[in-house]
């Protein structure tokens, strides 16, 4: 049989103004190819105006296994938020 | 389009061999998903759970993939132009449905090729409905109607189904597909008020459709044995009775109205459920289209190979070309 066509991930900026989000993936065994049909699957009701395709063994995500270490220290961090502050009433503009 | 998930005989014929899974892993796992929170590709997952996902996504993609087969056959005959335009639009919507659920399976771990591979083989299963012919014009809107309403009935409680790529999938569908049914009902709604030969027409495809339509939601809950498991793990948010009885209610006053009869004798209004008592759809004749032996069965699997066949030449010519533009750009 022959090579499977080589996996992309898709990314559609909905609106100049919007960043480009993750939608999914297609099968093409080029960039170009990619993009056409990204197009094609992604965007046959003006979903879109800019397309990424990336191929999907270029991303490295963060293990799972992880998030509590990398994600839970923020939970105990409130006095990054403003809300942590204490401002008298009388005070305007803060 | 939608199959529920069917079990293969491959599956049952075999003693499946035990995983044996960390008790603590399984405990937790179970917990988040009764705590509807959605599972991701890379999160930890019993191995039952990753294989019944796998088997239903790629059934369902077979599914929209095979789906375009019986509609694509009146693409040349739509009546006008305005109709071809609104059944290639549609046809093309079920190969992105495909794809979509393709790519959501492949995040299990499965490649495109192993499914595809499956379909062409036999091996894998698709919904019933598509081994029946499309005989007439009148079966492009009774089908848009009925069998896209039957999906989704059945697709909108899995857009909160407990795998996050699924899930995602299943919103984009939902979207398109109620493009799918109302095009269909509008089409019989023409030939209901058309010639009393096109009316007739639009009730012969009622005739052939309805029954096939309800067994889209599987076999009775009693005799569907991975239900229960797959509601527990949220795969699964309704049973497919719960689900049949919701169709049958909302589908007849939308026959009425088209002056249109439902071919069953059993069904009447119930006051006292407030819903229809409706007749039990032939199950034999379900199972048996299951295996492998509705009328368009060989069909559809024959049309399949000769296009996956005959798009070898344009895959391979698409790396030579992609490999020696690479090795242009290493020199």
């Amino acid at each position: 049989m022959s090579r499977e066509l080589p996996l992309w991930e898709v990314f559609v900026r909905a609106k100049n103004g919007l960043s480009h989000r993750h939608v999914g993936s297609v099968h093409a065994a080029d960039a170009r190819m990619a993009i056409e049909g990204a197009r094609d699957v992604y965007t046959r009701r003006l979903e879109g105006v800019s397309l990424w395709v990336v191929p999907s063994d270029a991303i490295t995500a963060s293990d799972p296994g992880e998030a509590a270490s990398l994600f839970e220290p923020a939970e105990d961090k409130v006095y990054r938020h403003p809300t942590f502050y204490v401002v008298p009433d009388n005070i305007k503009h803060i | 389009m939608y199959v529920q998930e069917v079990k293969t005989a491959s599956l049952g014929d075999r003693p499946v061999p035990v995983v044996v899974e960390d008790p603590a892993r399984l405990a937790a796992f179970e917990a988040r998903v009764a705590a509807d929170e959605f599972v991701e590709p890379k999160d930890w997952m019993p191995e039952a759970y990753r294989k019944t996902l796998i088997r239903q996504i790629s059934q369902h993609a077979h599914s929209e993939i095979v789906g375009m087969l019986p509609e694509g056959n009146w693409i040349g005959r739509a009546p006008t132009l305005r109709r071809k335009a609104i059944l290639l639009a549609k046809v093309q919507d079920e190969a992105g449905h495909g794809l979509y659920l393709y790519c959501a399976a492949e995040t299990l771990g499965v490649s495109r090729d192993q499914m595809t591979q499956a379909l062409l083989a036999g091996k894998a299963k698709y919904s019933t409905i598509f081994n029946y012919p499309t005989l007439t014009w009148a079966d492009m809107g009774t089908i848009g109607w009925l069998v896209d309403g039957a999906a989704i009935m059945n697709q909108v409680p899995l857009q909160r189904t407990s795998y996050g790529p699924y899930a995602r999938a299943m919103v984009r569908v939902c979207k398109e597909e109620s493009f799918h049914q109302r095009q269909g009902y509008e089409a019989v709604m023409v030939l209901a008020a058309g010639t009393p030969e096109q009316k007739a027409m639009a009730q012969d495809a009622l005739d052939r459709w309805w029954w096939p339509s309800l067994m889209m939601f599987g076999p009775p809950d009693d005799q569907s044995p991975n239900s229960a498991q797959s509601m527990r793990w949220r795969i699964k948010r309704d049973t497919n009775d719960e689900l049949r009885q919701k169709f049958v209610d909302i589908t007849v006053p939308q026959a009425e109205a088209l002056g249109l009869k439902i071919p069953d004798p059993d069904l009447r209004w119930n006051e006292e459920k407030g819903g229809y008592d409706f007749g039990t759809p032939d199950w034999d004749e379900f199972f048996a289209v299951v295996s492998g032996e509705g009328p368009m069965a060989h069909e559809r699997l024959t049309a399949r190979r000769e296009a996956w066949d005959n798009g070898a030449w344009v895959r391979d010519a698409a790396m030579a070309h992609a490999d020696k533009r690479t090795a242009r750009v290493a020199a």
